[in-house]
């Protein structure tokens, strides 16, 4: 695993300062945006009775996931202790397919450049990216 | 053969229109480089990649974007054909560069960021999604030729 360095934590909580206010936006944005253009996955969501962009469910969604991005920024010096409860209901109630975390960081990243267009440099860029995958890789920890 | 609908087809080609292949090819190029950093392997002769700042302004980044944005412009304009079109880079970048293919996709989503970047509310979902096939085609029809 290609870990964070000091660096790239406070690029990343430096940036997450600035979007933390249009959260729900970006989760929400990021979330149609992945049921749009990657629509396997929406396999997961056959339960919900509206899947179109910024429907009121995905809405809703899109706020839970950034909750849980937040959580991971300030528990950043330690992303496996600190998301332990959000693997383990990821690996045994969820079970989504680790590789479709990848598929949401990538939306995640593309809603960021449309919005922070000057402040989403290629440092903030590769920060995020491996802040991402870090986290991505602690909500895996509990899968087997 | 890839179906394009109406909507892909001209939303493919108003994105191309509206780059400006000087500028936007050397962005999406040099922000691989730094956001994929083992990429600079493929370029030892373009001197200094040493950090963010000297890769951004490297003249030749900027100079071989352009190239790679002309190579797409091509497809842009045989979309029909990307196949055929791309046969023989297909084989240059195999056989001569010795390119890993899993970097095509790699510079395919740095460019589709810079896009994003550049279009902001514009680059809906389903602009998105029609982007990326395309983009999708290109780096497949590039590994074509790989054996």
């Amino acid at each position: 695993i290609m870990s964070l360095s000091a660096k790239d934590k406070a690029a990343v909580k430096a940036f997450w300062a600035k979007a933390a206010t249009k959260a729900d936006d970006i989760g929400s944005d990021a979330l149609s945006r992945m049921l749009v253009v990657y629509p396997q996955t929406k396999t997961y969501f056959s339960h919900w009775k509206d899947l179109s962009p910024g429907s009121a469910p995905v809405r809703k969604h899109g706020k839970t996931v950034m909750g849980g991005v937040a959580e991971a920024v300030a528990k950043i010096d330690d992303l496996t202790g600190g998301l332990l409860t959000l693997s383990e209901l990821h690996a045994f109630t969820l079970r989504v397919d680790p590789a479709n975390f990848k598929i949401l960081s990538h939306n995640l990243l593309v809603v960021l450049a449309t919005q922070f267009p000057e402040d989403f440099t290629p440092e903030v860029h590769v920060a995020m990216d491996k802040f991402l995958s870090a986290l991505a890789l602690a909500l895996s920890e509990k899968y087997r | 053969m890839v179906e394009w609908t109406e909507f892909e087809r001209s939303t493919i080609q108003s994105i191309f229109s509206k780059l400006d292949y000087d500028v936007a090819g050397g962005k999406a190029l040099a922000r691989c480089l730094v956001v994929y950093p083992w990429t600079q392997r493929y370029f030892g002769s373009f001197g200094n990649l040493y950090n963010a700042t000297a890769i951004m302004g490297n003249p030749k980044v900027a100079a071989h974007g352009k190239v790679v944005l002309q190579g797409l412009d091509r497809a842009v304009k045989n979309m029909d054909n990307i196949k055929a079109t791309y046969a023989e880079l297909s084989v240059l970048h195999s056989e001569k560069l010795h390119v890993d293919p899993d970097n095509f996709k790699l510079l395919a989503d740095c460019l589709t960021i810079v896009v994003a970047a550049q279009m902001g509310a514009a680059f809906t979902a389903e602009v998105q999604a029609a982007f990326q096939k395309f983009l999708a085609v290109a780096v497949s029809s590039l590994c074509r030729q790989y054996h």
